[in-house]
């Protein structure tokens, strides 16, 4: 019995250090050579794989800077220490990008804009724009069936009353919900721009009113109250210059009469509101 | 039109229509219908369990069913799902499959077992309806055989064998409960049979050819046996027994189109072919063909088992390919292998090959075409 | 069908797959003869309504136009013009609510009453004429197919000349539930019907001119079969079966030929053309009469007297309600098209136009409701469809964002004929899960073109 105990032993890890050597030589022999700075940036990297740096994933972004093709700049994910962390392991010099966040430029929720029709089938918005352009009255507005939110790889876009709200804190400005919109309503904008108009309608204002109660009108009183270039005017609609925008004082000031300009803030706290019951006028 | 004619024309407002993508009208039939059409078939081997096994077989088919039913709400509340998933009828279609499995004295807390097998580790865990990969009364038949072989090898004659038919359940009744026949022991000894297959497997296989190989099998695969097989008067599970039931609820899911109707010719096809080869060439190796095709839970199996739509190929050359394969497995674990009966193993490995026999059977779209290098895109 | 009985000279075809819609719906419709819509006080034409470029408006607010005078040019080779309905004046250029949903250009025109035609181009001796002739005649008046694709005929019967055409079908099918309007134009105008279709078979130069028409429609082959001998025309029958109309299966149907994945139809030698376009090529070669109008079927349980009526060209959908009586109840869905492949409509506002072959309004509790059940692997959709492809896995991938692996089940080759999702125990919305798939593969394949 004991024999039988000590030859299973003795075979087996004579056998266990047989291969593991074997192991050990062929990873030597048939190993393939890689730059050790690549694992050391990986490391450093966020990992989210959001592919908001433009490459496949974050082995692939890690590969391109240490080539030299990419510059950490190109990661909105990573905080400022990282970025630099990451350029000392590199040694390169950093240069800072401004930080961009995401907006929805559209108010109509389900308590602003009427929905005309019943719309049955999936719930998505890219398929619910093949079915005759989707429920919405407003053939311009966010369909509030997530699509973005989906899509949002760090989970910053919530569904409030039918429209989609990004949330500021948790938005990095990969760019994914951007380009996932079938009505193209999402922008990537300055992180320190707080004030947005909610309206992407390029409609007359006569008939933007007939199927919302929050559009842009183009009344131009945000324009006449700002200073000069702080707003474009864009057809039937008026739009907040992003690279010359304006500080948030500009709501009261301007008083808008359709409640259509707001901070991103105000904006989350009406709908947040509505959905608690209060609606807004 | 006159004026009156006009006040009384009523036009659509038009604040109630449904926007949806074509087609805008339907088939009247929907999961539910086709579940209750399945349990239509298989009502015929139902009735042919009670008639052959009385109220033992009632029993086992009752507890099946309840627990299987139990345990699916019970997942959906765990798992956020709405309880009236179970409205769907599959989880009542597999209580049903997973009593047939079983033999006719299976305690409750066997079928407990089973339930949770087939229910929780066969279907749900899988995602639900749709999205399992194996067959779960198998999973549950299997699952409860390596773990429990002697209950679940527990056979008990049929009604028709015994010669006391008239107090047959009153006999039976008390065979019921496993744990009462192991106290008695020696007392309920006569009333535990051997089924055709086991007795099959246990005769001794000759190999030369002669007379001894031809009778190896004669006590058990002749005429009068034959005729006592197709009608369901043996030992065995509640729904391997009676074929003509089996065959009758084979017919009525034919002509709903409720199974792939390749499956069984393929599968029953092989079994015949490959066994008949085996036992032409030695005779005392393996009974003749239309034994197998009578005994164990083949027909089972080849109507109802391996027909189960989300877990049998979808295509038409895909289901001919799954009925070979099962076809060729059950027959090497019954004349080789260490079973007696291989038809729910078979099953279970052919399960599993199911997404790659799909990829091999792909359908080409009408007016395919091979794309050739000299044409552009 | 019962009524009378099939000529035993009618050879009867068929194609593989498919659905048989039990509750066919065409017995609302189908013994009412055709009505003519009496004038209305405004007609909103759409000027979008072919394939192709749309046209070129040519007349401005203000202007007066008689009936039948040009509205808007072809602006290219593939479109066709446009022509006024009725006489009148031109008010300008309007949206109305368009029948994919978004809202569209329309020309609204005020009717004097008078009714009064411009003047038309003169007759052709289509006999004597040769095929290019009667291509220009066929284009300048505006014809498009009606059988609901309204692809500039023209250019159909214009095929590369290195594609030999032998054979012109012509598509009296009305495979699709609840219509009747070429059923009921093949039985009361079958001169016209097949008079155009040897026009079509002359301007395409080809030899074998055949009407396939659906054997559910008796009388009409009946009365088609009696004349077709003086035009040359044959005339083939069809199994009752959805898409029978569909152009591949009609071709394989009609002559055994397989219509190759990507290619069209003039790449095994025939052309399809509709009923209905037949009937307004003959008049538009014989009297120089434009497309301004066609017959509709205005149909459905909630409406009061179902019927076909035709309709010109910008006639609003309620005022051809109020034709039929207007409804007995609020409808579920207004479709205009048949109840397999129409268009749902948001609004009643829409207005008819040349592909319009039904308006169908069904009761809500007719109405599909499709929902997110898990596919039970039944099988069902790869019977029903006709080109033989598997919805069930196509729909999978569709949920799981799959875009590139649907590729590989062949998706592009899917006619969106709607009878998988018929058929679909678990009402799943299959054809909205293939056109998904379709248009997230036509971006990626835009996108790789602009690398």
């Amino acid at each position: 019995m004991t024999s039988t105990i000590i030859l299973s032993v003795l075979a087996l890890s004579i056998l266990g250090i047989i291969l593991g050597l074997a192991i050990g030589l062929i990873s030597k022999l048939f190993g393939v050579a890689t730059d050790p700075k690549v694992d050391l940036v990986l490391e450093l990297l966020p990992g989210a794989n959001c592919g908001g740096c433009g490459k496949a994933g974050c082995a692939d972004f890690a590969r391109a800077l240490v080539s030299g093709e990419a510059s950490p700049g190109q990661c909105p994910v990573s905080s400022q220490e990282v970025m630099a962390q990451i350029a000392q392991v590199l040694g390169m010099a950093l240069e800072a990008p401004d930080k961009k966040i995401a907006v929805v430029l559209c108010g109509g929720d389900i308590q602003q804009t009427k929905v005309k029709t019943l719309y049955n089938g999936v719930n998505d918005c890219i398929s619910a724009m093949l079915v005759a352009g989707g429920p919405k009255s407003c053939a311009y507005g966010c369909l509030g069936m997530a699509s973005c939110a989906r899509a949002c790889p760090f989970n910053a876009i919530e569904i409030i009353n039918g429209l989609a709200v990004v949330h500021n804190e948790l938005c990095v400005g990969c760019g994914v919900c951007v380009k996932t919109c079938p009505r193209n309503l999402i922008k990537l904008v300055p992180a320190e721009a707080k004030v947005h108009i909610y309206c992407s309608s390029p409609e007359k204002a006569a008939l933007k009113m007939k199927v919302c109660n929050v559009p842009c009108i183009a009344c131009r009183k945000c324009v006449k109250s700002g200073e000069e270039g702080q707003f474009t005017i864009n057809g039937f609609r008026v739009e907040v210059n992003y690279d010359n925008y304006p500080g948030e004082d500009i709501v009261s000031k301007a008083g808008c009469p359709k409640n259509c300009l707001l901070t991103a803030a105000q904006h989350l706290e009406i709908e947040r509101n509505e959905e608690a019951g209060e609606v807004v006028a | 039109m006159s004026e009156e004619i006009k006040k009384e024309i009523m036009l659509p407002k038009g604040e109630e229509l449904v926007l949806s993508s074509s087609p805008h009208i339907h088939v009247t039939e929907n999961i539910q219908s086709i579940m209750l059409k399945v349990v239509l078939a298989m009502l015929p081997a139902l009735a042919a369990a009670i008639w052959f096994f009385g109220i033992p077989a009632l029993l086992v088919i009752f507890w099946c069913v309840l627990f299987c039913l139990v345990l699916e709400i019970i997942w959906c509340r765990i798992a956020g799902k709405p309880a009236s998933v179970v409205k769907d009828g599959s989880a009542l279609v597999t209580g049903l499959l997973l009593a047939m499995n079983l033999p006719p004295v299976t305690a409750w807390w066997v079928c407990l077992l089973g339930a949770l097998l087939a229910i929780w580790l066969g279907k749900q865990v899988f995602g639900g309806l749709g999205q399992n990969p194996f067959n779960p009364a198998a999973v549950a038949r299997v699952g409860l055989l390596i773990a429990l072989p002697r209950q679940l090898t527990y056979w008990i004659p049929s009604s028709g064998m015994t010669a006391d038919a008239a107090n047959y359940s009153e006999v039976f009744y008390a065979a019921a409960d496993f744990t009462k026949i192991e106290q008695a022991g020696q007392v309920i000894d006569g009333i535990t049979c051997a089924t055709p297959l086991s007795i099959a497997q246990n005769t001794p296989k000759i190999l030369d050819s002669g007379v001894a190989a031809a009778d190896n099998f004669a006590a058990i695969a002749n005429p009068e046996s034959y005729w006592q097989y197709f009608i369901g008067n043996m030992g065995g599970s509640l729904g391997e027994t009676s074929t003509l039931a089996i065959l009758i609820g084979g017919i009525i899911l034919l002509s709903f189109k409720l199974i792939r109707w390749q499956i069984p010719l393929f599968y029953l096809g092989t079994v015949a072919v490959f066994t008949g080869l085996i036992h032409l060439i030695w005779p005392g190796v393996t009974p003749p063909p239309l034994f197998h095709l009578l005994t164990g839970g083949l027909m089972l199996a080849a109507f109802f088992m391996a027909t189960d739509m989300v877990t049998s190929p979808i295509t038409g050359r895909g289901a001919a390919i799954f009925g070979i394969g099962l076809g060729v497995m059950t027959c090497v674990i019954r004349i080789w292998g260490g079973f007696p009966e291989g038809v729910s193993f078979s099953i279970l490995l052919m399960n599993a090959l199911v997404p790659l026999i799909e990829r091999m059977a792909k359908l080409k779209p009408f007016g395919f075409r091979k794309p050739t290098p000299a044409k552009g895109a | 069908m019962n009524e009378q009985a099939i000529n035993k000279d009618l050879k009867i075809v068929s194609f593989k797959g498919g659905v048989h819609p039990q509750k066919d719906g065409k017995i609302l419709s189908k013994k009412a003869s055709i009505q003519t819509a009496p004038l209305l006080e405004r007609y909103q034409v759409i000027v979008s309504q072919n394939i192709g470029a749309p046209p070129k408006v040519v007349v401005s607010a203000g202007d007066e136009v008689k009936k039948g005078q040009l509205l808007a040019e072809a602006a290219g080779f593939v479109s066709v013009p446009l022509h006024s309905p009725t006489s009148g004046k031109v008010e300008g250029l309007v949206d109305i609510p368009g029948p994919m949903g978004v809202m569209t250009q329309a020309i609204s025109i005020l009717a004097d009453g008078k009714d009064e035609w411009t003047e038309l181009p003169a007759s052709i001796d289509w006999r004597n004429s040769d095929a290019d002739t009667l291509k220009k005649r066929i284009m300048e008046c505006g014809i498009v197919g009606m059988g609901g694709a309204a692809f500039p005929s023209h250019v159909k019967l214009s095929p590369p000349p290195d594609k030999k055409v032998d054979y012109m079908i012509i598509n009296g099918a009305e495979c699709e539930p609840y219509l009747t309007a070429d059923h009921r134009v093949m039985l009361e105008e079958p001169e016209k019907v097949l008079e155009g279709a040897a026009i079509l078979g002359r301007a395409a130069g080809v030899k074998n001119v055949v009407v396939a028409v659906e054997i559910n429609k008796v009388d009409a082959i009946n009365a088609m079969m009696e004349k077709a001998a003086q035009f040359n025309v044959g005339i083939v029958g069809m199994k009752v079966q959805y898409p029978q109309g569909a152009e591949k299966q009609l071709i394989y149907a009609v002559t055994r030929r397989k219509v190759p994945t990507g290619a069209l139809p003039a790449d095994v030698g025939c052309i399809v053309q509709n009923a209905g376009t037949a009937a307004a090529v003959a008049e538009a070669v014989n009297a120089g009469i434009p497309l301004i109008e066609r017959v509709t079927t205005i149909t459905g349980e909630p409406v009061v007297n179902p019927g076909n009526w035709r309709l010109r060209l910008g006639t609003p959908i309620s005022e051809a309600l109020k034709l039929c009586g207007g409804v007995k109840c609020e409808p579920g869905k207004l479709i205009l098209g048949g109840p397999m492949m129409g268009f749902a409509q948001r609004s009643t506002g829409v207005s008819v136009m040349k592909n319009t072959s039904g308006i169908l309004l069904l009761d809500k509790s007719d109405v599909t409701q499709y929902e997110s059940s898990p596919c039970i692997r039944c099988g069902r959709c790869l019977e029903a469809c006709p080109m033989n492809l598997q919805p069930s896995a196509l729909s999978q991938l569709a949920e799981a964002g799959q875009y590139e692996n649907a590729l590989k089940y062949n998706v592009m080759d899917c006619i969106e004929c709607g009878a998988c999702a018929f058929a679909c125990p678990a009402h799943r919305p299959l054809v909205q899960h293939i056109r998904r798939l379709k248009a997230e593969i036509r971006n990626r394949t835009k996108k790789e073109i602009k690398k």
